[in-house]
């Protein structure tokens, strides 16, 4: 259960990631933003979900639909819309955009472009953290369509061989872009995949962000002790098209429906039956969002574009040199060896 | 000074460098126990476990990724090309991916198409990545050293055909600086540009090309990107003519952009046209006396010169 004096805050995130995705469709509208930014209205509890249990230090990797993601790490709205608004007071100083959105402070590796590619990331990253023997987790968030690629089965298969601190999220909203899974899938649960690659695989319905919290507070307390990878697979959908306001081909009916579901007013409602809130205080939360928002675009508006210099740095990382190097400028005497490549294993051994 | 093999100062560099820093790991497949117990075994998932060492460079550590052969590579382009090269770039230089992709190159070893290739051109034009190809043990162990102290991600390329070459490796810990060219050879008539094994065919070449009173200079980039231009002019500057030698396919090569770099920037340079000797444009054939006739050959690069030289 989500600890009672954490509800508001949960409920906080997720407003913000619907009423921040919602400014973004408005900006999208009005020409004031340009390019693609997938939005994530409809899959608020994912995210919020998962991410109320992790620590700054904890990793996640994020997909091309990844500003809930950062949201529910932790991301600024100021930082986020500028970068949306392609200045240089954005995350990536406007050279990512909404599809490589990133804040490694908060320990987000960056949306992505690449269908499946934060998969091998956040595997890693997971890695990593075992290289250094700390007790960070990593959570990969991946779509239905990214267990559909290669890297799905390579990344996992290897989290659960090494027993790996991963948490795999599968936001399955039924829809490669505009393919409903039937169409390219036999199977219909992603999670059944697990079992043939040896880690627990859950189901959970994706708009309960309670019910995604708890399976993902055990998935992750196992992970942090070092008891290897789960893969959850969360039932959602999204409320809007594809990408941005580029239409939406899906059945009307179909979408009616699942807005019944609908994440944030579902557990609005809970907060209310609980007592734990107002109708009134919950009102209040999204004027006091939408002041906020106001501000960030402000905040965007009003900062540089990238300077025209910007185009060619940050290719490199300077590199420093622990040790110096004494280059020689005259060749050392060689002399040819047999043809080795039968020998090649022992050679690099 | 003491005398190791190729192989052997790749070896030496990676097990100096994991002893140094706790924080280097070596993954690849059939690995097991190579370089201690920071070596992790991998199963046979390029795609995958390429991808897992970028994640865990940009999380803190710093791997060592072995594809078995460069051709497998192909399988693992998007973790290099899309994640690891444009990462730093795309997060306005919020992180760093220092990892090394270790991936031995090369034909004239008979094993054909899927084993055999030289593919450091696709590679040599990624803005974010660094390719290596060192030519001699010396050079193995100092740039394999620099290449893993890099905080950017590097394409480290040793020649399968390089492995038994011995020579003059320094006991002690040094690097090679990624990005300088090394002249081999010097002479006055005709400089060779090349890198890898094509070194060990254009210094035989020269020395034939000696004999008959023709002073070849041999310049091996040893880094194809980036490409130490100063040292490619600077010779030039001195021949007047210019021979590449690589042992990839001409279109598109590193080949090419050396000529191109040469005919932008050092053209008057020139006595006359430059002359690429290169693989014919084919794959990497099994039967030995095709696969000598694809590849370029020592006797191809003396011929070439002395028709330039017009002494034939």
């Amino acid at each position: 259960m989500i600890p009672k004096d954490q509800a508001m805050k949960v409920y906080r995130t997720m407003l913000s990631i619907r009423r921040f995705e919602s400014r973004v469709e408005k900006l999208l509208m009005e020409n004031r933003i340009y390019g693609p930014a997938h939005l994530y209205i409809g899959e608020e509890a994912v995210a919020v979900g998962v991410c109320a249990n992790l620590r700054t230090d904890d990793f996640i990797s994020s997909t091309h639909r990844g500003h809930g993601h950062l949201i529910a790490k932790g991301g600024k709205f100021n930082r986020m819309m500028a970068e949306l608004f392609a200045r240089s007071t954005g995350y990536c100083k406007g050279k990512g955009g909404s599809m490589h959105i990133a804040d490694m402070t908060l320990g987000m590796l960056g949306a992505n472009g690449i269908v499946g590619a934060g998969l091998s990331l956040a595997t890693g990253a997971g890695f990593s953290a075992k290289v250094r023997k700390t007790d960070q987790v990593s959570v990969c968030f991946f779509g239905d369509g990214a267990s559909n690629q290669g890297i799905f089965l390579e990344s996992i298969n290897i989290a659960a061989t090494m027993n790996l601190p991963v948490i795999y999220v599968c936001e399955n909203n039924g829809y490669n872009v505009n393919t409903k899974w039937a169409t390219i899938a036999k199977h219909p649960d992603i999670a059944d995949r697990a079992l043939g690659l040896g880690l627990p695989g859950i189901i959970v319905d994706g708009q309960d962000v309670t019910a995604v919290y708890d399976t993902a507070n055990e998935a992750i307390k196992r992970a942090r002790q070092g008891e290897g990878p789960t893969l959850i697979e969360c039932k959602t959908y999204r409320f809007k098209g594809h990408c941005g306001v580029w239409g939406d081909p899906r059945d009307p009916e179909e979408v009616a429906m699942w807005l019944k579901r609908d994440p944030v007013s579902m557990f609005a409602n809970n907060l209310i039956t609980e007592r734990l809130a107002t109708a009134e205080q919950l009102q209040d939360m999204e004027l006091m969002l939408e002041k906020e928002l106001d501000e960030a675009v402000e905040f965007a508006e009003n900062s540089p574009s990238p300077n025209l210099e910007e185009a060619t740095t940050d290719v490199y990382a300077e590199t420093s040199m622990t040790i110096d190097t004494t280059d020689q400028t005259k060749p050392t005497e060689t002399t040819p060896g047999q043809d080795l490549v039968s020998k090649y294993w022992e050679g690099s051994r | 000074m003491r005398q190791i093999n190729y192989y052997q100062a790749v070896a030496e560099a990676i097990q100096e460098e994991m002893d140094r820093d706790t924080t280097v790991v070596y993954l690849g497949e059939c690995v097991e126990g190579r370089y201690g117990d920071r070596t992790f075994e991998m199963p046979i998932s390029e795609s995958g476990f390429t991808g897992i060492g970028v994640g865990a460079a940009i999380a803190g550590i710093r791997p060592i990724v072995e594809i078995m052969f460069l051709d497998l590579i192909t399988v693992a382009v998007d973790p290099i090309v899309n994640q690891a090269a444009k990462i730093r770039y795309m997060f306005g230089g919020m992180a760093s991916v220092p990892i090394v992709i270790r991936a031995p190159l090369g034909a004239y070893v008979s094993m054909s198409a899927h084993h055999s290739q030289s593919l450091e051109s696709w590679f040599s034009g990624v803005p974010g990545l660094k390719v290596v190809l060192p030519s001699t043990p010396y050079d193995a162990k100092g740039l394999m050293k620099a290449a893993i102290r890099d905080d950017n991600p590097v394409l480290f390329c040793d020649h399968k055909k390089l492995g038994g070459l011995t020579g003059q490796v320094p006991e002690e810990d040094y690097t090679v600086p990624i990005g300088k060219a090394n002249i081999m050879r010097s002479g006055k008539d005709a400089t060779i540009v090349t890198y890898a094994f094509m070194v060990q065919k254009s210094l035989e070449a020269a020395e034939q090309l000696s004999q008959r009173g023709i002073e070849v200079e041999v310049v091996d980039l040893r880094t194809t990107l980036p490409i130490d231009e100063e040292t490619i002019l600077n010779s030039v500057g001195k021949t007047g003519r210019l021979i590449t030698v690589a042992e990839a396919c001409a279109p598109c090569s590193v080949a090419s952009e050396v000529a191109a770099i040469v005919m932008e920037k050092g053209f008057d340079l020139l006595k006359s046209p430059l002359k690429r000797i290169h693989a014919k444009f084919a794959p990497i054939p099994f039967a030995v006396n095709l696969e000598n006739h694809i590849l370029p050959q020592t006797e191809d690069i003396v011929t070439v010169i002395e028709g330039m030289l017009g002494c034939s």
